[in-house]
């Protein structure tokens, strides 16, 4: 799905937190969303997501106004991992992932089973079918971001928005979870802390500071020592690894 | 490090728990209208509901007729369904605030209603010759109303939404200054009468309940029952947080204004009716939980027959246990619960 983001903004009391940005997500492709803590990704995914209406502009999917639609027929188009899902509820692994079957229920009859395939087949390539009848609070971090990675799938969408999904993960964890990502070959938007794993896995970067968009492009293109410095306010050197060919940002201390 | 997976937990699963429930409900209705000051044996309460249903054809005595059918039954009912509707509202409230301690009277709705029987009995008010329990249920009613509006108006924010943190604050502050009322009020008068009465009132009682009530309380429960089942899934949705819902194609806001709102109205008619029964709301619907899981299609059920077997049972001791006088069925709910209760949070720590 093409994801057509039309200079759009948002903000709260009058303050822009997003400010007129514009961006465009080829179908199958991986972006990736960085910038430092304030500058409005979260509150840009959220748009994106539909969770929030834009103040101005549109986000178009194939070419439909996505806060036109009805929430559940979105709901069914674009998933949403949040970095840090919690629950004080005693849910199983299964009826987490069940979770993203209720866009595609209707209403009568209440709980009617529906959508196993889609539930099997979201815990099999989330890699969370073993985990089945575990429950949430015995699970590690990875495995808690696989099983909402799994949920997300579940509600079979073709546009998926990461919000900062490796956040709480250890390294293997986080090259993991980007790898299954990758694999999936959804539209995927994620914003992201960690400028190597963004260069390693993403089709294209989008740097935001305060809400508007400073630079986007290849990788190769965006990630510069100046945008680090400009951006982060970091002396950095941006180089490329020479044994594992990527772009490697090395900071001085 | 390799964690052997704990054994499947069935539990949300188990089939046939809330028809189990639902018989235990209907034997309580039955031995209920068989026990009281005036005990009777099972089979003629049975002929006695059977003859007047037209299915059976026997021969009852017009005592019998009169206990069971005039005064118990109604109260049966009446005790069921507000015992459903305050379990059912409490779950709805908790799942929809994320907050444990949630319950029916959220709202400000126990305290408006207070002011509003306070006024009643102490300073005798009176609207268009509506005199006595009429007036009070009335009463009742107007200050429950008044109150949800000020909990409402102090909750909405600039974009019209009901964030819950909010609304739990707006409901402490409207339910203490309408409890400072009652309190001056009933001080005032002077007249131990009257704070006997309103205190009684406070801790509930289903002795008022006729067959008009009764009816209109049966009829309220089990229509906002049909309009929260209808939303099972989208409160399943809330278990991650009102983002993740909204991601799920819930409209958060909407769906908290409805249900916030059909739900203050259940629980407005059956306080004007019964007074403020506690515990019930707050309790069942977690016992529910640990029985049977966290899915609403299966909770809300089952919060409802849990609440409607409590509070049949509550209200039965709440008749019979002292004679020639009434315990307010609020201090039954609690005495009995709570320790059930703290068995229940016992186990499920040791399973945890």
């Amino acid at each position: 799905m093409r994801v057509d983001v039309r200079a759009v903004s948002w903000g709260v009391g009058g303050r822009r937190i997003v400010d007129g940005v514009s961006l465009t997500c080829e179908p199958g492709t991986v972006t990736g969303l960085l910038g430092p803590n304030g500058s409005g990704k979260t509150s840009l995914l959220h748009v994106l997501s539909g969770l929030r209406a834009p103040a101005e502009g549109a986000v178009l999917v194939d070419g439909r106004d996505l806060h036109a639609m009805d929430a559940r027929t979105r709901a069914r188009r674009v998933a949403l991992v949040e970095q840090h899902a919690s629950t004080d509820l005693d849910l199983s692994v299964r009826e987490v992932v069940e979770l993203g079957r209720i866009p595609h229920r209707g209403r009568w009859p209440a709980g009617a089973a529906e959508g196993g395939e889609a539930i099997e087949a979201a815990m099999r390539i989330g890699r969370v079918a073993e985990l089945a009848g575990r429950r949430w609070q015995t699970l590690s971090g990875g495995e808690r971001q696989r099983a909402q990675l799994a949920r997300a799938l579940a509600q079979e969408p073709a546009t998926l928005i990461l919000d900062e999904p490796t956040n709480h993960l250890d390294l293997g964890h986080q090259l993991d979870f980007m790898r299954t990502v990758r694999g999936l070959g959804l539209t995927t938007i994620a914003a992201l802390h960690d400028l190597d794993l963004a260069a390693a896995f993403c089709d294209r970067l989008v740097v935001l500071n305060a809400g508007r968009v400073v630079a986007q492009g290849p990788a190769a293109d965006v990630l510069t020592s100046q945008l680090v410095a400009d951006v982060y306010g970091v002396t950095a050197h941006v180089e490329r690894h020479h044994r594992a060919d990527r772009l490697h940002v090395v900071w001085e201390r | 490090m390799h964690v052997a997976a704990p054994p499947v937990v069935a539990r949300t699963r188990r089939p046939g728990v809330i028809i189990a429930m639902a018989v235990v409900l209907l034997s309580s209705m039955v031995a209920a209208l068989a026990l009281g000051a005036v005990s009777m044996p099972v089979g003629s309460v049975l002929e006695v509901v059977g003859r007047r249903l037209g299915v059976a054809d026997a021969d009852v005595s017009l005592l019998d007729d009169q206990i069971v059918w005039q005064l118990r039954l109604p109260r049966v009912l009446g005790a069921a369904a507000t015992g459903a509707g305050l379990a059912l509202v409490g779950a709805v409230l908790q799942s929809l605030t994320r907050n444990d301690l949630a319950d029916p009277y959220l709202l400000g709705i126990s305290g408006g209603a207070s002011v509003g029987a306070v006024m009643v009995i102490v300073l005798g008010v009176s609207v268009a010759g509506i005199t006595g329990s009429a007036m009070l249920t009335a009463g009742a009613f107007a200050g429950a109303l008044a109150a949800l509006l000020v909990v409402l108006l102090l909750a909405s924010d600039r974009t019209g939404a009901l964030p819950p943190a909010r609304t739990i604050l707006a409901g402490v502050a409207v339910g203490q200054i309408c409890a400072a009322y009652t309190a001056f009020v009933v001080i005032m008068s002077g007249d131990s009468d009257a704070a006997r009465r309103v205190l009684s009132w406070t801790l509930g009682s289903l002795a008022g309940v006729r067959w008009g009530s009764a009816i209109f309380l049966v009829v309220v429960t089990l229509v906002v029952a049909v309009v929260v089942m209808a939303f099972a899934s989208d409160l399943d949705a809330f278990a991650f947080g009102e983002s993740a819902a909204g991601s799920l194609g819930v409209n958060v806001s909407r769906l908290r204004w409805l249900l916030m709102v059909v739900t203050a109205l259940l629980t407005a008619c059956l306080v004007s009716y019964t007074g403020a029964i506690g515990f019930v709301g707050l309790v069942v619907p977690h016992i529910a939980r640990m029985l049977i899981g966290v899915r609403h299609h299966r909770l809300l059920p089952a919060s409802a027959l849990g609440g409607a077997t409590l509070l049949v049972w509550a209200d039965t001791a709440a008749r019979s246990l002292v004679s020639s006088q009434e315990i307010p069925v609020g201090v039954v709910t609690a005495a009995v619960g709570a320790p059930v209760f703290a068995v229940l949070l016992r186990k499920a720590r040791k399973r945890a």
